[in-house]
């Protein structure tokens, strides 16, 4: 059984945030982190990011990691870095076990687990979308941006979010034609700074519009599209077809929880947060004594949001065990603010709209 | 229709363009951020005063037409790609853009490319007068162009032949 004194699970950069507030406050910390590189979803965000200055906006999402790895450094007698190991099961004896590349199982006893384990590509529903050439848009990211593989020639991005929208302007920065982006929503979902950018190199946004069915032998040769209605169903006699050999499919992201329900946490379907998202108390402690959660696993938000989640579930979760430090409020509190500032807009609300439901008032240990 | 198609409207985009008479005394930003998102890299680059977007970073960023220089270090910093340089104080049939451009192949000076409006459609040729890309715009190299004046309302972005 290995010993731990704060398991983080998950490399993303809630994860990351998290380590480093934990070991800076005096806590010896292991992260666990299922592939080879650290850096979670950043690792594909070959773009620059929103936020302000605290949160690197403006930086390139690939280059956020490194910094955030050089910032951990700093702690290294405190910090251990698992990578290639998936924690596989959260037990209710405090035990966690952990399977390291293919057949090496182990467990763990931590004193206090911060579960930073991200999201999960949500999937469309339309006849032959098992067709080879369909892919999720974390897929076609992977392919291009990490291992430097076109995934086609003509895509079609179903979805208007941020990530669909990235997404296509990646492709045609990688030389493949995008030949329209879909979304069923009446509106663009997504920034509209990110849509004009692809809207000027000639890729029309098609809202209200759906996936009716693909067509193809052995691999995606066509798209058949169509209008919904207000109460999105497909209107008869406007399909349109696209001859093409991708379908990149980005239809939003649900938090990966399922560590957080068998370790008994209790859960909430919240649709504002994408999906089920454990109760937590204001230092994201969820209801289980010692298990904290932060990042898109607690509501899928943004890498800004995610960051400064893991900062406080980090600095909360090494004060639980031990290792309060002289400056904890002031921490906290700018933390907070950070927070507030990021979700004051439009985008914002609606997420805190979310977070009211599952804050649990009243739990305060410290 | 802008929250339909992310085309702006006319009134939008003029709403955004500082007076021509400003734009004929020498460079200036046009930023083209129409919704609240949280961002403010813009207001943190200016290195004048510029942008102002506040204490909520929310807010949507306000130029200021007298300090702003043109100086262009906003347009590498801004993640979406909204702002640019309209320089009318050259000529009186031409104005000079500068845009964010991050795509291969990049074009040179003197270099003839497709001018394009904010739909993506063909304008007309237009002749790239600089291509700046210095490690500090990290990899959102920014190029200028001369357009006639019958479109510096218009033209929005670039297309390079492919090599
Ligand atoms: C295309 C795209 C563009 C985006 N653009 C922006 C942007 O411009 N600005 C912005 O702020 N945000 C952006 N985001 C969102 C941002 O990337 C996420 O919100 C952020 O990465 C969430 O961080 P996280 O640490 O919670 O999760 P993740 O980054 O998903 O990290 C979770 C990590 O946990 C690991 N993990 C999961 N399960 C286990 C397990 N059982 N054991 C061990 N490890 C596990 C995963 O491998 C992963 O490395 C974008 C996302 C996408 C997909
Ligand atoms: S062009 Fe220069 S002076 Fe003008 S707003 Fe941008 S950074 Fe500031
Ligand atoms: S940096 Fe760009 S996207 Fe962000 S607020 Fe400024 S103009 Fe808008």
């Amino acid at each position: 059984m290995k010993q731990a004194e704060l398991l983080i699970i998950g490399g993303g950069p809630a994860g990351l945030c998290a380590a480093i507030s934990a070991a800076s406050s005096g806590a010896s910390v292991l992260v666990a982190e299922r592939n080879k590189n650290l850096g979670g979803q950043l690792v594909k965000q070959t773009h620059m990011f929103f936020g302000s200055e605290k949160q690197y906006a403006s930086t390139r999402g690939i280059d956020i990691t490194g910094i955030l790895l050089h910032e951990l450094n700093k702690y290294k007698e405190n910090v251990e870095i698992m990578t290639d190991t998936t924690i596989v099961g959260m037990f209710e004896d405090g035990v966690v076990t952990a399977l390291h590349k293919e057949d090496n199982y182990f467990k763990i006893k931590p004193n206090a687990v911060v579960v930073a384990t991200g999201a999960f590509e949500k999937a469309l529903a339309f006849p032959n979308n098992d067709l080879p050439g369909i892919y999720g848009a974390g897929a076609v990211q992977t392919l291009m941006n990490v291992y430097g593989v076109k995934p086609g020639n003509k895509v079609l991005m179903v979805g208007a979010g941020n990530i669909g929208l990235i997404v296509s302007y990646q492709l045609m920065q990688a030389g493949v034609q995008v030949v329209a982006i879909l979304d069923a929503a009446p509106k663009i979902g997504g920034y509209l700074v990110h849509a004009s950018k692809i809207r000027r190199m000639g890729v029309p946004i098609l809202t209200s519009h759906t996936v009716k069915k693909a067509i193809g032998k052995e691999f995606l040769e066509k798209a058949i599209v169509c209008q919904v209605d207000d109460k999105f169903n497909q209107v008869e006699g406007t399909e349109m077809e696209f001859d093409v050999d991708v379908m990149c499919i980005s239809v939003g992201l649900t938090p990966l929880n399922e560590l957080l329900s068998m370790r008994g946490c209790q859960m909430k379907y919240v649709p504002q947060l994408s999906g089920m998202v454990p109760l937590r108390n204001d230092n994201y402690e969820t209801s289980i004594e010692n298990v904290f959660a932060a990042g898109d696993t607690t509501g899928v938000e943004e890498a800004s949001a995610a960051m400064v989640e893991g900062y406080l579930a980090g600095l909360c979760a090494a004060a639980k065990i031990g290792h309060m430090t002289d400056d904890f409020e002031e921490r906290k509190n700018d933390y907070v603010k950070q927070l507030e500032s990021l979700r004051s807009g439009p985008v914002g609300k609606h997420i805190l709209s979310g977070i009211e439901q599952i804050v649990i008032k009243g739990e305060q240990y410290v | 229709m802008f929250e339909k198609t992310g085309i702006p409207s006319e009134e939008m985009i003029m709403g955004k363009f500082p007076p021509i008479e400003r734009i004929n005394k020498g460079p200036v930003a046009v930023v083209e951020c129409y919704k609240e998102i949280p961002c403010n890299p813009c207001e943190t680059a200016c290195r004048f005063n510029a942008i102002t977007i506040g204490e909520d970073i929310n807010n949507i960023p306000v130029l200021s037409k007298d300090n702003c220089t043109g100086c262009a270090i906003c347009l590498s910093k801004c993640p979406g790609l909204a702002i640019m340089v309209i320089d009318g104080s050259k000529s009186d049939t031409t104005v000079q853009v500068k845009l964010p451009y991050e795509f291969l192949p990049l074009p040179t000076a003197g270099e003839i490319v497709k001018g394009l409006d904010r739909e993506g459609r063909n304008l007309a040729d237009v002749k790239v007068i600089q291509v700046q890309n210095p490690k500090s715009f990290d990899r959102t190299p920014v190029v200028t162009i001369e357009a006639d004046r019958s479109i510096m309302y218009k033209i929005r972005n670039i297309r390079t032949e492919a090599k």
